[in-house]
Order: C-alpha cells, then sequence, then structure tokens
C-alpha cells in the first residue's frame, strides 16, 4: 500500500469518562478517498472517535495525524474537516441560504463566489428553490440535506457523519443511503461515516470498522465482515446468523451441532473448541434426506418477502434459522447440507471465566467484591491471592438480586443453537460469561450465585 | 352530578373580575370623569399640556432606558457565566444570584439607602439606578439564563466545525438565539421600572420625581381623576411598548421562566 494513500492516522487512542474507558487503544489508518463506516451498538465509542476526530473532545493519550500532520491540541475551527450532526444542528436564526454560507462568509470568501458556490451545493442536495426558507418549516430530510450542504460547501478533506440519517424513516433513509453513496463517489472525498445499523454500513462503505466497547473488533471490507467474521460478536451483530460452540478437530475438519464437517479452516490446532457461524442463507435444505449431512424438522416458516425464513431443529436438538426461497412445510422432515467454504471457524475469545481475588478463609473467597463459599484446596492459605477459573455453565442466574452472592445486568445475548451464551456486566464492573438454558432479556437484573465445586483456583503472583 | 371540568375555572374567573379587570375599568371611568363625574378629557390634555408632568414622563422613560441597558451589560455577562458549565459547576451560584428576590425590594431598598447615608454618599441620579439595578438585576440575568442553559450545544459545535472561533461562536450564534431571553429580561426589567415609586422615594429623598411618583401623589392627595389619568396614560404606554417587543411572542415565550 502507498504511503502517502493516508489521510488519516489514528495512533493508541484511549478516552475514558471517569471510571468508564470509551476508546482502548484505537489504531486505525483511513486512505484518501475512502468511505469509512465506524459501527457498533450504542456506547462502543464510536461517536466519540468521531468527535475526536473531529476536535471536540481530546482523548487521554494516543494521537490523530491528518496528512502525517498531528491535530493534537488544534481546534475544530483550524481542523480542514466538516461534520454533519445527528440532529443537523441547523442555526434556527438564519435561512437556508445564511445557513449553507456561514462557513464562507467567516472565511471572508467573496460575495460572488460564495453566492456561486451556495448555488453549486444546492443543486447537488437537490434543495435548489429552498434558499430562502426557514430552517424550522422544513421536513426531516430536507434538513438533512441542507446540514449535508452546509459541511460540504467548504470542501472539506474529509467529511464527518454523526448517525445522519438516524432521525429519517425507513423509506426516506434508503434513498439518502444512495444519494450519499453517489455524492461521495462524485466528489471524492474521504468520508466517516458512523452508525449503528449494520444494513446502512454494509451498504454505503468501502471499509468497515466494527468497534464493541471501546475496542476495534474488526477491519475490512464489507464482504469480508459478512464472510469472515472474526468472532462471534462481529458475526452476531452483522446480518444474521447461526452461531455455535464447536470443536476444530484437525485441520479443515471442525464438529458441531453433533456432525463431523469439512471445512477450508486451517492452523486452529487439534480437538480445539472454537465458536462456528453459519449464515442463515447458506444451509442447503432439501425435501429428500439422501445426501443430506444432517436431518431436521421444520417448526416455523415465516414468508420474509424474498425468502422464507424457517427455524429447524437438528437431529441433535439444535435450532438452525434457514433462509430459503423455497417454503418447507412445518413438520416435515428435511435434509440439510453445509458446504465447506460456507463455515466460518473463528477463535474462541475464552473458554471460561477467568477472575481475580484472594482467599478469605478455608471455606471462603473473595471475587468480583464478594465472598463466595468455596473450600479453600490444601497449601492455600488466607490473604492469598488466587486466580480463580469458573466453567460459564456453572454460573447461576436468580431472579431477584437479593438472592445472589453479588448482582448484575445482563449485557449482551448470544443464542448458540441449544443455550444462551450471556454476558454480564457485575455490580463491581467486571465482566462475567455464562451460559444458559433461561430466557433473559437485555439489561435484565439478575443475582449471581456459584457452586461451591465450580472453583478451580490457582495461585496468583502479586505485581 | 358531575362537575364539569371547565367549572373549577369559576373561582379565579371570579378573582380576576374583582381585582384586575373591575380597577381597570374604575382606572378608565375615573380618567374621563372631572370631580363631579361629568364626563370630560380634562384629565387627559391637562397632562400634555404640563410641562412639568411630561418632564417627569420623559425622566422615567430615560432612567428606565439606561437601567434596562444597565441590566443587560451585566446581566448577560452573568447569564453566560452561570449557563457555562466549565466555568460554573455548582447550582449554589445560581441560587446567590436568586437570594435577594427572596427578601421584600422596599426592605433592600431602605436598607440600600441607609448604607448611602452611612457612607456619605450623596442621594441622586446615580444612588437611583444604583438601586434599580440591584433591585432588578435578577429579573434579566433569569430569563437569558435560562435560554443559555437550554440552548443545544450543537449549535456552538457546528459553528465551531465550520469555522467559528469561539469568540465568533459567541457573537454570531450564542447572541442571536439568545434574544429571545433577552427579550423577556427587557420586558420584565423596562416595565416596573416606569411605574416604579419606592425607589426614587427612599434612594433620591424625593429629589428625583419618577412617573409613579406622580401618580402616587395625586392619589395620596385624593386627585382621584387626574391620577387615574395618569395611571391610564401609562398602562397605555407599557401595553404599546408590550406589542412592539412581544411580536415574536413564540420565541419570547421560551425565555421567560
Amino acid at each position: 500500500m502507498n504511503k502517502d494513500d493516508i489521510i488519516i492516522n489514528i495512533e493508541h487512542l484511549c478516552k475514558a469518562f471517569g471510571e468508564k474507558v470509551v476508546l482502548d487503544d484505537i489504531n486505525l489508518y483511513i486512505k484518501n478517498g475512502e468511505f469509512v463506516t465506524l459501527l457498533g451498538p450504542s456506547g462502543c465509542g464510536k461517536t466519540t472517535l468521531l468527535r475526536i476526530i473531529g476536535g471536540f473532545t481530546s482523548p487521554d493519550s494516543g494521537r490523530v495525524t491528518l496528512d502525517g500532520k498531528d491535530l493534537s491540541g488544534m481546534p475544530p475551527y483550524e481542523r480542514p474537516l466538516n461534520t454533519v450532526f445527528q440532529r443537523y444542528a441547523l442555526f434556527p436564526h438564519l435561512d437556508v441560504y445564511d445557513n449553507i454560507a456561514f462557513g464562507l462568509k467567516l472565511a471572508k470568501v467573496p460575495q460572488k463566489e460564495i453566492d456561486a458556490r451556495v448555488r453549486k451545493v444546492l443543486k447537488m442536495v437537490s434543495m435548489s428553490d429552498y434558499e430562502d426558507r426557514n430552517v424550522d418549516s422544513l421536513s426531516g430530510g430536507q434538513q438533512q440535506r441542507v446540514a449535508i450542504a452546509r459541511a460540504l460547501v467548504n470542501q472539506p478533506r474529509v467529511l464527518l457523519l454523526d448517525e445522519p440519517l438516524s432521525a429519517l424513516d425507513h423509506k426516506m433513509r434508503q434513498d439518502m443511503q444512495i444519494e450519499l453513496k453517489e455524492m461521495h463517489s462524485k466528489l471524492g472525498i474521504t468520508f466517516i461515516y458512523v452508525t449503528h445499523d449494520q444494513e446502512e454500513a454494509l451498504t454505503l462503505s468501502d471499509t468497515v470498522v466494527v468497534m464493541n466497547e471501546g475496542k476495534i473488533q474488526q477491519i475490512g471490507t464489507p464482504a469480508d465482515i459478512y464472510n469472515e467474521p472474526v468472532n462471534s460478536f462481529v458475526a452476531d451483530f452483522i446480518g444474521e446468523s447461526n452461531i455455535f460452540n464447536g470443536t476444530m478437530i484437525e485441520d479443515r475438519k471442525v464438529s458441531f451441532i453433533g456432525h463431523e464437517f469439512e471445512c477450508v479452516d486451517e492452523g486452529f490446532g487439534e480437538n480445539n473448541p472454537v465458536d462456528v457461524v453459519i449464515r442463515p442463507e447458506d444451509v442447503y435444505i432439501m425435501a429428500h434426506t439422501e445426501g443430506a449431512q444432517f436431518t431436521g424438522v421444520v417448526r416455523t416458516c415465516t414468508f420474509k418477502g424474498v425468502h422464507y425464513e424457517m427455524f429447524v431443529d437438528t437431529d441433535c436438538g439444535y435450532e438452525l434459522m434457514i433462509q430459503d426461497y423455497n417454503a418447507f412445510e412445518v413438520g416435515s422432515t428435511v435434509g440439510l447440507l453445509i458446504r465447506p467454504s460456507d463455515i466460518q471457524v473463528m477463535r474462541k475469545e475464552r473458554t471460561c471465566n477467568t477472575l481475580d481475588g484472594e482467599v478469605v478463609d478455608a471455606n471462603h473467597i473473595s471475587i468480583l467484591d464478594a465472598e463466595f463459599e468455596c473450600p479453600v484446596p490444601e497449601g492455600f492459605s488466607a490473604g492469598d491471592a488466587i486466580r480463580v477459573e469458573v466453567p460459564f455453565d456453572q454460573v447461576d442466574l436468580l431472579d431477584h438480586l437479593e438472592e445472589g452472592v453479588t448482582g448484575g445486568n445482563v449485557h449482551f445475548i448470544l443464542y448458540k443453537g441449544d443455550h444462551y451464551h450471556l454476558q454480564i456486566l457485575t455490580d463491581c464492573g467486571e465482566y462475567l460469561y455464562v451460559d444458559t438454558q433461561d430466557i433473559w432479556d437485555k439489561e435484565d437484573l439478575v443475582g449471581v450465585a456459584i457452586a461451591p465445586s465450580a472453583f478451580k483456583l490457582t495461585k496468583r503472583n502479586e505485581d | 352530578m358531575r362537575i364539569k371540568r371547565s367549572s373549577w375555572s369559576i373561582p379565579y374567573l371570579v378573582f380576576l373580575i374583582i381585582f384586575v379587570v373591575l380597577p381597570l375599568v374604575l382606572i378608565a371611568i375615573y380618567a374621563f370623569q372631572d370631580g363631579q363625574g361629568h364626563f370630560t378629557l380634562a384629565n387627559i390634555t391637562r397632562f400634555f399640556s404640563d410641562s412639568d408632568s411630561l418632564g417627569t414622563f420623559a425622566l422615567s422613560l430615560e432612567v428606565a432606558i439606561e437601567n434596562t441597558a444597565i441590566c443587560i451589560l451585566l446581566g448577560y455577562p452573568a447569564a453566560w457565566i452561570l449557563a457555562n458549565k466549565n466555568l460554573n459547576r455548582s447550582a449554589v451560584t445560581i441560587v446567590l444570584f436568586i437570594l435577594p428576590m427572596w427578601i421584600n425590594a422596599l426592605m433592600r431598598t431602605l436598607a440600600t439607602a441607609e448604607l448611602f447615608n452611612m457612607l456619605g454618599i450623596t442621594l441622586g441620579k446615580g444612588t437611583l439606578l444604583y438601586g434599580m439595578v440591584y433591585d432588578y438585576l435578577p429579573f434579566m440575568i433569569y430569563p437569558i439564563y435560562n435560554t443559555l442553559n437550554k440552548m443545544d450545544k450543537s449549535y456552538a459545535e457546528a459553528a465551531e466545525d465550520l469555522g467559528a472561533t469561539p469568540f465568533q461562536v459567541f457573537t454570531k450564534v450564542t447572541v442571536p438565539l439568545s434574544m429571545p431571553g433577552v427579550t423577556s429580561g427587557i420586558l420584565m426589567v423596562f416595565m416596573p421600572t416606569v411605574s416604579t415609586f419606592a425607589i426614587s422615594e427612599f434612594l433620591t429623598n424625593n429629589k428625583i420625581k419618577l412617573f409613579g411618583t406622580i401618580i402616587q401623589e395625586n392619589i395620596n392627595s385624593s386627585m382621584w381623576n387626574y391620577g387615574a389619568a395618569l395611571a391610564f396614560i401609562m398602562l397605555i404606554i407599557i401595553g404599546i411598548s408590550t406589542l412592539f417587543q412581544g411580536e415574536d411572542e413564540s420565541t419570547a415565550e421560551r425565555g421567560i421562566v
């Protein structure tokens, strides 16, 4: 890659608001003329990252460079960037023309040139007849166009867009997506676009940056991100997916949902636990069972416009979501087949909970800021620093906070075909991962209890 | 029997008729009557031909305008500082600004007069303006603070993004967008100062007579008809000034406390 192509370089960027880490060592480069989308759920840090690039928030450490020049400490009004704000922020005391001319007038551009440039940009966003209109009298979509025009008229090197379409209805959003894409290819400037809408990100971008919990999860083209998600978070967040626990038996051979499959992945070692992603449209479904890798019974079948969405119970008791152009009768037995190249194998981020704590007495240990009952084995004494391992399925979640040893709320839910994998944000701020058959909703408050026999203790060096 | 919801407003309606509408009607009737109860325009014409009254009236307007201007000059920066989260982190400062309003204005004015006497400062127009600003400044600060505080931060950020320095953000965005607050501040300061008499009485020892003072003097000396005529003229003038400033009522409302 040519080094000159890089317009923005982000190095080791960190930011915390109080105790909460919003950005954790972000490294990212953006090429000139690229349409980059920062994608993630709310609170993942994407807006903060955009605000740091725009100069509205300063990072705790790390830096942003533009054309190789460090932007640290440079106020927003000196940066050759312009922003389209989430709620447009059009000045209510100025009409459409004056809103758009605002930046040009400040830059002391001659009046004739201002006129010409404002007209040109208004034409580009198809708002030519609206010059004298009061911004309050415009519809959401029209305000959006004016906001884009107001930013573009200054001919920025990079245009920053903070969820610009989130206030529009579905149909208008789709129209504006097409227009934005056209504008981008016509102008050739760099767009950095923040959204939580994965469909929007896949439609618009050259490069998608998937973020979660202040970290970049994956950077790639929309096709890369969709077809080869690097972890279960990305797989779940982008598009519909079936995610299962599996075991990599050897190179090119993986076992999941009770069967062995040929795959194309290598380098995961032998008999190692992995996550497996199957997109719902990648499962072949047939009315006959000969030639099938495994079978299932259709439980539901819903028409979705272009395709049918079916939930099938497989012969080994897993639930599989399948999308197909043909409908299969509910209750019928079907043959199922998955091609090796459609199986996406991902390394597991963790296989059990690992928590730091200390021994309290012969029968208690302290982890997660709480005391758990646990028979402490020989060789440990009170006050010892320990590392504790707890299997996912040994954590009990209780309806009432008070019933648990400690509490927390459900932060993230992943369905794994026959159980749920939950991420619990405990009261002390640490995460706990739980496998359960019970159905919980996001943000549910739960009590956490762990059976005394579940803990596996090792000594930890204090340093 | 079910009581209609609108019936609840009857007590208020009665109250308004007795204490607001009736006195206004009485002022109007008295203004156009002579001592014997006959209709006359003499009270009105007397005001316009009496140079003393006209002079007092002009002075009242002048003092009111000066007071309002000083209140804006002092109140706007104060409100801006109060609304700025970086400069003002606690609610205590806001309470401190409003605290004087909890004490009766007359008592504050008397105390101020005593203070001036003690310090040996001669009472006159300077002390009059001081007292007025002291009394009415909170009424200017609060509506401006309110609009600034509620103003969406993204306007300032958008302006900065478009190349405005912090000073340009202030002059080109913050000030124009806070005008509704300034307008209601003006209404709340200007109108009561035109008709005030207590402050001029105590803080100038009645050396300076304001319009409110001559109304009070006429009524005190049982010149009901002329007093009513003066009050009537003042009402008309205040009414006209309200129309002037209230033309953009929908935006002005945003600023009112």
